[in-house]
């Protein structure tokens, strides 16, 4: 399936804008999502990913710009809306006080299967996500990794042809991920088209075929994983020197080798600098013996979601939690 | 993984949306109201905590009031009960509906309450389907408020069938004020605010009214509230059909202010839900 040959687009949002009191959570975003692909929406908390989900799902009422999704304008159409889009989230979840089939029975119920088709619906669902065993357990009982892919499996009851999936890893081990990663590659699979927010360029990289990266409610860049990982390079060499002191030479090897400006931080002899290639690293550190410089710690390592935020805001994702922290006076 | 293949998808030139309904038809909102009224049942019947305030409520304050009251209101126990029963049936029925304003407010602050508005179902189901099992509730309380009564001596004169035309319009009438919570729960922003805000409308409905003692014995500004005071004609109206067997003006008139009641604050509700969360 080939998104490049279908000029068709499930979603297409223009100048969405939500505020909150004086902040403005959502200010002005743009964004297309072609049908068939997996769209990842980038960002750290607080960027507004799920203000914007939630708009688009009819939770929150759009405060400016358009949202079409099929073609359907959201904000006219809620109801057709809510019958295109499968909803799953840290907030659209199951009920607690059920066990997972009566979770499954009851959103087939409501959304007008027979009490028979919603079960034989919810039987189905349940096997698909290895929850057959847990089928009349109460959520509580419930791991993260098995709560996750109810909640997945109740948004696809009608088998909805997009799905919006907020932070679908968030809070899960490695192992767990990883399953829920492969689930939602057989969602597209099937015909889905997906849009996920998350806050891990691991998890856009590997399951997305585009990234929006968004921050303090604006798109800052789009493209695909390549091509973000690209503008910040592949990897990171990290340098501790012994000598802080030796930091303005170092710098100097650095630029020299690699052509690319270092990120200082003097107080710690710390340098670190994006490699396109991680076999470029060594070509720094023999330059650094040559020029006697002396190391005490070095890694490479890949670009870490606050690399690509420096990278194309030139502030990282923590600056805007430290702004609304009081000082401390003594 | 091909058991779920979505047909509509697989064909990217299809157009989704085609045939796609614009709004829920009257049927599809009884059947979903029906579905989340079951939920909710299955959720009072996991914690029955819930129960609490319709079983120990009726029992309690039927005893004392009667005994507190009895003699210096109407000279004994006996002969207040009459006077009684219907007051404590509406102020039972009351506590009830708050509780029913107090768990929307905690459900909605719920996941699952979220999943409800993503899904293509009639906006009043999340409200009106645990507002349906309350009916559980608001029958329990009556009953056990009649049983009390006739327990403690308590004769009425309306009959079987009186009683249980009473029995029935104090279960309507606590539906009915219900949505007055409901939709105080759909306003505030915390479960102990509705709870405030509950008490605040629920002490002057039921103490400024002529559930427990004869209106003639108020001062003259008070006795024209109270006999504005829906509460007040489904006293009397109980009074009527328990007590008498009559089928009087009273009824009528209850059950038309239980109606205007519904009339404003089911919609009332419907829009606060659907534009707040």
């Amino acid at each position: 399936m080939t998104n490049s040959l279908n000029p068709d687009l499930a979603v297409r949002i223009e100048g969405l804008v939500k505020t909150f009191g004086e902040q403005r959570a959502v200010d002005g975003i743009d964004l297309e999502v072609r049908r068939g692909e997996i769209f990842g929406v980038l960002g750290p908390n607080g960027a507004g990913k799920t203000t914007m989900l939630r708009m688009l799902a009819t939770l929150l009422p759009i405060d400016a710009g358009r949202a079409e999704i099929f073609g359907v304008d959201v904000r006219r159409e809620p109801h057709v809306i809510r019958q295109l889009v499968g909803v799953t989230g840290q907030y659209a979840s199951v009920d607690e006080n059920l066990t997972a089939i009566e979770n499954l029975w009851l959103f087939g119920r409501l959304q007008g299967l027979s009490s028979t088709k919603a079960r034989s619906t919810a039987d189905d669902l349940l096997g698909r996500f290895g929850l057959e065993e847990a089928a009349d357990k109460a959520i509580s009982n419930f791991s993260g990794g098995m709560r996750r892919r109810l909640d997945l499996a109740a948004s696809l009851i009608t088998r909805p042809p997009l799905i919006f999936l907020d932070e679908p890893t968030t809070g899960l081990d490695p192992r767990t991920r990883g399953q829920m990663w492969d689930t939602i590659r057989d969602l597209v699979s099937d015909g889905c088209t997906v849009l996920l927010t998350t806050q891990y360029l691991d998890e856009a990289d590997q399951l997305a075929g585009r990234i929006a990266v968004i921050d303090r409610g604006r798109k800052v860049a789009q493209g695909t994983p390549d091509e973000l990982k690209t503008a910040v390079g592949n990897s990171t060499l990290q340098l501790l020197l012994t000598d802080p002191a030796d930091l303005a030479a170092a710098t100097t090897v650095v630029r020299r080798e690699l052509r690319e400006e270092p990120v200082l931080t003097p107080e710690h002899g710390r340098l670190n600098v994006a490699l396109d290639r991680a076999d470029q690293a060594a070509d720094v550190l023999i330059a650094l013996r040559t020029a006697g410089v002396s190391i005490s710690s070095v890694a490479v390592q890949k670009p870490s979601l606050d690399e690509v935020f420096l990278a194309l805001t030139g502030h990282d994702t923590h600056e805007t939690d430290t702004d609304l922290t009081p000082e401390v006076t003594r | 993984m091909t058991t779920l293949a979505p047909e509509q998808t697989t064909n990217h030139s299809a157009d989704p949306a085609a045939g796609l309904r614009r709004h829920v038809s009257l049927h599809d909102t009884l059947s979903q109201t029906m579905t989340l009224a079951w939920r909710a049942a299955k959720k009072m019947r996991r914690n029955p905590e819930q129960f609490f305030d319709v079983t120990f409520q009726p029992i309690l304050f039927t005893a004392m009031f009667a005994y507190i009251f009895g003699g210096a209101i109407s000279g004994d126990v006996e002969s207040y009960l009459p006077l009684m029963i219907p007051g404590i049936l509406a102020q039972t029925t009351l506590t009830a509906c708050m509780a029913t304003g107090v768990q929307l407010r905690e459900d909605m602050d719920k996941g699952v309450f979220d999943r409800f508005k993503s899904l293509p179902i009639s906006r009043i189901a999340p409200l009106a389907g645990p507002m349906v099992a309350d009916l559980l509730r608001y029958g329990i309380a009556a009953t056990l408020t009649f049983g009390m009564g006739l327990l403690m001596g308590y004769r009425p004169g309306g009959g079987a069938a009186g009683v249980l035309g009473g029995w029935a319009l104090a279960i309507f009438a606590g539906w009915s004020l219900a949505w007055v919570f409901t939709w105080v729960g759909t306003i505030s922003k915390s479960a102990q605010a509705v709870q405030g805000i509950s008490l605040m409308i629920m002490f002057p409905l039921t103490f400024l009214s002529n559930a427990y003692v004869p209106v003639d014995t108020l001062p003259g500004w008070l006795e024209s509230f109270v006999k504005l005071n829906p509460v007040s004609h489904v006293v009397s109206a109980v009074r009527d059909l328990a007590n008498n067997g009559a089928v009087t003006a009273e009824v009528g008139w209850a059950l038309l202010g239980c109606l205007a009641v519904v009339a404003i604050f089911a919609p009332l509700s419907v829009r606060t839900f659907r534009n707040r969360m």
